[in-house]
């Protein structure tokens, strides 16, 4: 208990005094979370969008795969990107790895069979019917998709929450891509690590409480999106 | 005769099932028209078919007699015609949003959306809802705002699909009431499907039987109701028993 209060107090300690390796730390960790899950929604959306609504040969083994997605293991995903980024893998051209864009790809490879899954589920639900007759009231393709998105608003925001939860709290995806390099690939969970391995727990307590503050900052804005004025 | 719409040789098929084969048929302007049948006939998939929502197999649709190329009814034309279903499928959002969907999605200016989504609320006697949110509505209330969404874009004709069915009966008669004075003084041409013979003969001036997806009689509904021929009579004489006719 009294590590807990110790851990909070230098949270706000670190925080207050302007440490500015605690201020890197963080932001990074804030752009490379919302930059993935940025991606993961532009690409999991649409495509979830899609499976949601259409059916065609082939859509369930799909659904299966991406379904199974949602539960890989950050250390595979990490091994993955680890393999596909090698100096002799097929993208090891472009020197990548331990780099924060690694890091962004495997949060993507995480986050996105979550956003593309959930979001789907939301689609399947809209009945033909009601697809016919936002058809009929005169609606192109793309001011369908405009109303749908707009109808499941909220279904879309939990598909985005939930990825986004993910990608905050991965730890062995990141370690691996990235490498926990100070000023370049160190993020919040990866800081955790490193501390807790070297005794340090009063740090890693604080920097546990600033993750969490991050998450709950995200979270609390998608909320309050998500839950905005619902007329009765 | 003047027709808006005309079938010639239509076939629909799902599941190498035939669900519609309709060698004629047409809609004319200005008439009320009437498709009953039983259940499973073929009334909903007709409706879906001359509105362009769904692709007949084979055959020609004609509009204002030119052929329309089956399945590429271009937006324009289908932005002629409305139509209200037995759900009335609101959108999750004001009642005053629902209404205006149809003009919104034409790109209609606000101020105009405005002025008529208030002349048709006041119309369907539901002014007093615009800010509820229609997810929230009784079944009359929602079957309004659903024909007053449907009405508002003027449509050239509007397609219902027993769009009373699923009301209680004092409920039904008044609206239904309300809804004949206001087709009847928009002029609007209207195709109406039911199952029910005493909405067709309330409502409708022509009428066609279909029965297990062919158009087995059509003529001027009093006179269609009261001499069925030998492949309707068995169906229309069921419900006689009932609802006397009375015009
Ligand atoms: N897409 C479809 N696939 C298979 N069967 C269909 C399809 N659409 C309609 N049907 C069948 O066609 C018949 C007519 O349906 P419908 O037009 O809804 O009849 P009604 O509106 O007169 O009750 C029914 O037997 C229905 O099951
Ligand atoms: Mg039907």
């Amino acid at each position: 208990m009294e590590l807990l209060i110790d851990g909070l107090k230098k949270a706000i300690e670190m925080i207050l005094s302007g440490d500015q390796e605690v201020y890197a730390i963080t932001w990074l960790t804030l752009k490379v979370c919302l930059i993935s899950i940025l991606i993961s929604t532009l690409i999991g959306l649409p495509f979830g969008i899609f499976l949601g609504l259409t059916r065609f040969k082939g859509r369930r083994i799909l659904l299966l795969f991406i379904n199974i997605g949602m539960g890989l293991p950050p250390v595979v995903a990490g091994l993955w990107i680890t393999m596909l980024l090698w100096r002799s893998g097929p993208l090891g051209d472009l020197s990548l790895l331990y780099s924060p864009t690694a890091i962004v790809m495997a949060q993507i490879l995480v986050s996105l069979p979550i956003v593309t899954s959930l979001t789907c589920t939301a689609f399947q639900q809209i009945s033909d019917k009601m697809l016919l007759q936002i058809k009929a009231l005169g609606a192109t393709k793309f001011q369908t998709f405009i109303i749908l998105i707009k109808q499941l608003k909220i279904a879309i925001l939990a598909a985005i929450m939930a990825g986004f939860g993910r990608v905050i709290a991965e730890v062995g995806a990141a370690m691996m891509v990235g490498g926990n390099i100070l000023g370049d690939t160190r993020i919040l969970t990866t800081t955790i690590v490193m501390e807790v391995s070297k005794g340090n727990f009063d740090i890693a307590l604080a920097l546990s409480f600033i993750l969490l503050s991050v998450a709950l900052l995200i979270t609390a804005a998608l909320t309050f999106l998500q839950q905005r004025k619902r007329i009765s | 005769m003047n027709p808006l719409i005309q079938l010639k040789n239509i076939t629909f098929k799902a599941q190498n099932k035939t669900i519609l084969d309709i060698p004629e048929f047409q809609i004319n302007a200005g008439e009320f028209l009437g498709i009953m049948g039983p259940n499973g006939a073929g009334k909903s998939t007709l409706l879906k078919v001359v509105s362009f929502l769904e692709q007949q197999t084979s055959g020609e649709i004609l509009y204002l007699g030119q052929v329309i190329p089956i399945g590429n009814a271009p937006i324009e034309l289908r932005r002629k015609f409305s139509i209200a279903l037995q759900q009335s499928l609101l959108l999750d959002g004001t009642v005053f949003h629902n209404i205006a969907i149809g003009l919104t999605l034409r790109k209609i200016s606000k101020a105009v959306i405005n002025e008529k989504v208030e002349y048709w609320m006041e119309l369907f006697g539901i002014s007093h809802l615009a800010k509820k949110n229609a997810l929230y509505l009784s079944g009359g209330e929602a079957q309004r705002v659903n024909l007053a969404r449907a009405m508002i874009v003027e449509p050239e004709i509007l397609f219902l699909d027993e769009p009373f069915s699923a009301l209680d009966f004092p409920t039904k008669i008044k609206l239904m009431e309300d809804f004949k004075g206001i087709i009847e003084t928009a002029q609007t041409t209207a195709v109406y499907v039911s199952h029910d013979l005493m909405e067709i003969n309330y409502l409708t001036n022509r009428l066609a039987i279909i029965v297990n997806g062919e158009v087995k009689q059509s003529g001027p509904t009093p006179r269609v109701l009261e001499h069925p021929n030998s492949s309707t009579s068995s169906f229309l004489n069921e419900w006689k028993k009932f609802y006397p006719l009375a015009r």
